[in-house]
Formats: C-alpha cells, sequence, structure tokens
C-alpha cells in the first residue's frame, strides 16, 4: 500500500514536472525576447542627453499638439497631454536612489504613450475602444470611447488626458486635416498613426529633427536593419517602469 | 328618439373630428408637404464616391464602413464600386473637400428630417462654411 502511494507520487510530480517545462522552454526558444507578431513594430529611441543639451526646447510638444488639436487649457486639473517633459526621477522612479548624480536628477525627459507590447490599458478597456493596432500601436477609437476611465486608472505611465470640457474653447488653431475631441472621451498619443499611413515619420520626431536636436528616433523594430534596432543593439537603453512587464516601445539613452 | 343631447353630441363630434385631421386639412392647405430641402453640391464636381442616388440613401452606412474600417483595420483607400476610382477614407480630408459647405449641404437635409449626428463634435467642418 505504501509503495503504491510513493509510485503514485513519483509518477504525478514527473508529469507536473513535464508541463512546467513546456512553456519555460518556448521562453528560451525565443533567447528570452517577446514573442513577436508579423509585421511592423514602431518604436522610438530617445537620447535624454541631447535633449537635454537644448534644455527649454519644446519642439516636439508644440508640433504634435498642433498637429493634433490638442488643448491648452490651463487649470492643471484639467490638462490634456500628448508628449511632454518630467524630471528623470519622475519619469524613471524605479530607476532613481537617493545618491544619483546631479545631471540626472535635474534632467528633462520627454515624456508619451509608451505604446506597450503588454499594454494594461487595452486589457481594462470595457467597450475595447483602445486597442493594439497591428502595427505595434495602442490606439484609441474615439467612437467607443465612453470614458469610464479605467485605461487612465490602468496606465502605469500617466500618458493618458481625460477630456473634462469641451476642447475646442482652448483650440486657437483647429487645423481642419485632424479631428477634435469632445468632451468626455480619454485621449493619448497615437504615434501619428494617420501620418506613418502616408509614410511620414511623426510629428515630434519630424520637428525634433528639424530643431537640430535630433534626441527622437523612430523606426521599425521587427527589422533588424533599422536605426532604432542598430541602435538599441549598439547602446544601453532603459525602458520606463520595467519591472510592470509592460513592455514599452520606447527606449531611453540617458 | 333624439335624446335632448343630440345637439351637443353632434358639435363635439364634428370639433373632435377637425381637431383629429388637423394634421391632414392643415398641410393640405397651408403646409408645403411638396418641399424638399435644396442642397448645394460642389461646384465643378461631376461625381461622388457612389451615385448619387446611392449616397442619398446609404452615405451614412458607407461612413460607418469607413470608420470602422480607418479605427480599426487600418485600411484607409476604399475603391469606388460605380467608376473604379481610389479614394481616402476620411470624412475631413475626402467628404468635405468637395463639399465645403456643411450648412447648405448637410445641415439642410439633416434639418430637414430631424436627425443631428455626432459627427461634428469631434470632425472639423470645413473653413468655407464661415
Amino acid at each position: 500500500m505504501e509503495k503504491d502511494r510513493r509510485d503514485f507520487l513519483k509518477l504525478a510530480g514527473s508529469v507536473l514536472g513535464l508541463g512546467a517545462t513546456a512553456p519555460a522552454a518556448a521562453l528560451a526558444s525565443t533567447g528570452g525576447r517577446p514573442v513577436q507578431e508579423e509585421g511592423t513594430h514602431w518604436a522610438m529611441v530617445v537620447d535624454t542627453r541631447k535633449c537635454q543639451a537644448k534644455e527649454g526646447c519644446t519642439a516636439c510638444t508644440d508640433a504634435c499638439h498642433l498637429a493634433h488639436n490638442v488643448p491648452k487649457i490651463p487649470e492643471e486639473a484639467h490638462e490634456v497631454k500628448w508628449i511632454w517633459k518630467e524630471k528623470y526621477p519622475q519619469a524613471f522612479p524605479n530607476q532613481v536612489h537617493p545618491y544619483i548624480e546631479d545631471s540626472l536628477r535635474d534632467r528633462n525627459v520627454p515624456v508619451l504613450c509608451n505604446h506597450c507590447e503588454r499594454p494594461p490599458c487595452v486589457r481594462v478597456c470595457p467597450t475595447q475602444a483602445t486597442f493594439k493596432d497591428e502595427q505595434g500601436i495602442v490606439t484609441i477609437d474615439m467612437h467607443r470611447c465612453i470614458g469610464c476611465r479605467y485605461c487612465i486608472a490602468a496606465c502605469p505611465y500617466g500618458s493618458r488626458s481625460f477630456n473634462w470640457k469641451d476642447p475646442r474653447p482652448y483650440l486657437q488653431d483647429i487645423q481642419s486635416d485632424y479631428p477634435t475631441r469632445t468632451k468626455g472621451v480619454v485621449e493619448k498619443c497615437n504615434f501619428c498613426e494617420e501620418r506613418l499611413a502616408k509614410g511620414q515619420i511623426p510629428a515630434c520626431v519630424e520637428a525634433c529633427v528639424t530643431a537640430e536636436c535630433g534626441a527622437l528616433l523612430f523606426g521599425d523594430l521587427s527589422d533588424p536593419e533599422s536605426e532604432v534596432s542598430r541602435l538599441l543593439r549598439t547602446t544601453n537603453t532603459i525602458r520606463r517602469k520595467p519591472n510592470l512587464g509592460t513592455a514599452p516601445s520606447v527606449f531611453y539613452i540617458v | 328618439m333624439a335624446s335632448r343631447d343630440t345637439g351637443r353630441i353632434v358639435v363635439g363630434l364634428v370639433i373632435f373630428l377637425v381637431l383629429a385631421s388637423f394634421p391632414v386639412w392643415f398641410s393640405a392647405t397651408q403646409g408645403r408637404s411638396d418641399y424638399r430641402p435644396e442642397l448645394e453640391y460642389p461646384a465643378g464636381e461631376t461625381k461622388c464616391v457612389e451615385s448619387k442616388e446611392y449616397m442619398r440613401t446609404w452615405h451614412m452606412d458607407l461612413l460607418n464602413q469607413w470608420r470602422d474600417s480607418v479605427v480599426r483595420k487600418g485600411v484607409r483607400t476604399y475603391t469606388s464600386d460605380a467608376h473604379h476610382t481610389d479614394y481616402d477614407m476620411s470624412l475631413q480630408n475626402t467628404c468635405m473637400k468637395c463639399h465645403t459647405n456643411k450648412a447648405n449641404f448637410c445641415d439642410r437635409c439633416h434639418d430637414y428630417v430631424g436627425v443631428s449626428p455626432k459627427c461634428w463634435e469631434c470632425h472639423v467642418e470645413p473653413r468655407g462654411a464661415e
């Protein structure tokens, strides 16, 4: 009787053990890298050193907010932002310590939606208004957004803004080729998918180049020969809050 | 066997019939039952994305298809069934580039039939209307 039980446990143990090795083997086969779906995976590399060299520059924000009809609302509680600057310790709270070098402590870092590979905002959206498209862009279908703001609560980067009021009175120069938003919907950076569709690079990247800063680099991560892929292979880069497992598509050189 | 209330009943009935048939006789005498909103068509344009009849009946469904196609699937080009021309599926950048006056085109019909589409809460109407 006792021997039977021992045999049973041995058998059960080996079966369970086998089951556990399968996912581990699958992960190992990709070399620890996330499994990429086919096709384009847009990504951005931000060189914070170059950005800091042009302190006070707002070219990227200005260009983005103009192109996408993002309102400038003075009350901070009602602010709407797609791309803006944060201090390094705020942008990278997990990658900071009390004795950090001065240049990092005071560094302004451009932040925007990270277009995560595993976006928490998409998981919580009850209407599937926000979703990840085939090019790795996390986007919002404004027609479906019901303004519940679950995504705002879920996003660990504060990348999303809510339209507490009608944005139009706060827009001086409404661009007629892009919509505004309406009261009651959430908005954020869309990686300029409307420009990418026309073969253009994002407005912020273009503005950064025009401002002769060159701190923003944009490209296809699924193409190993793209500029971003090469830069990521040869330079040390970090992502925001890596411990959360969201796998951002925006990388930072510090 | 006329009851003493016959007169009152007849008068009441007449008043009732006059009031109940108000929509019929009012529109026949005073109304404009043959009224049709006059739309201002884009000058210099000969054809829309699809035939005029199709657009008149189905433009709202076509726009919904365009919306879903662009936003959800990223497919942005529409090929016309009527004349096989390619169009960028965009309300602001295709439709309103020809129909530059929303007030004299969209609104005239929408006001007449009493519908208020929510498109314009976000989509920007062309400056031509100003």
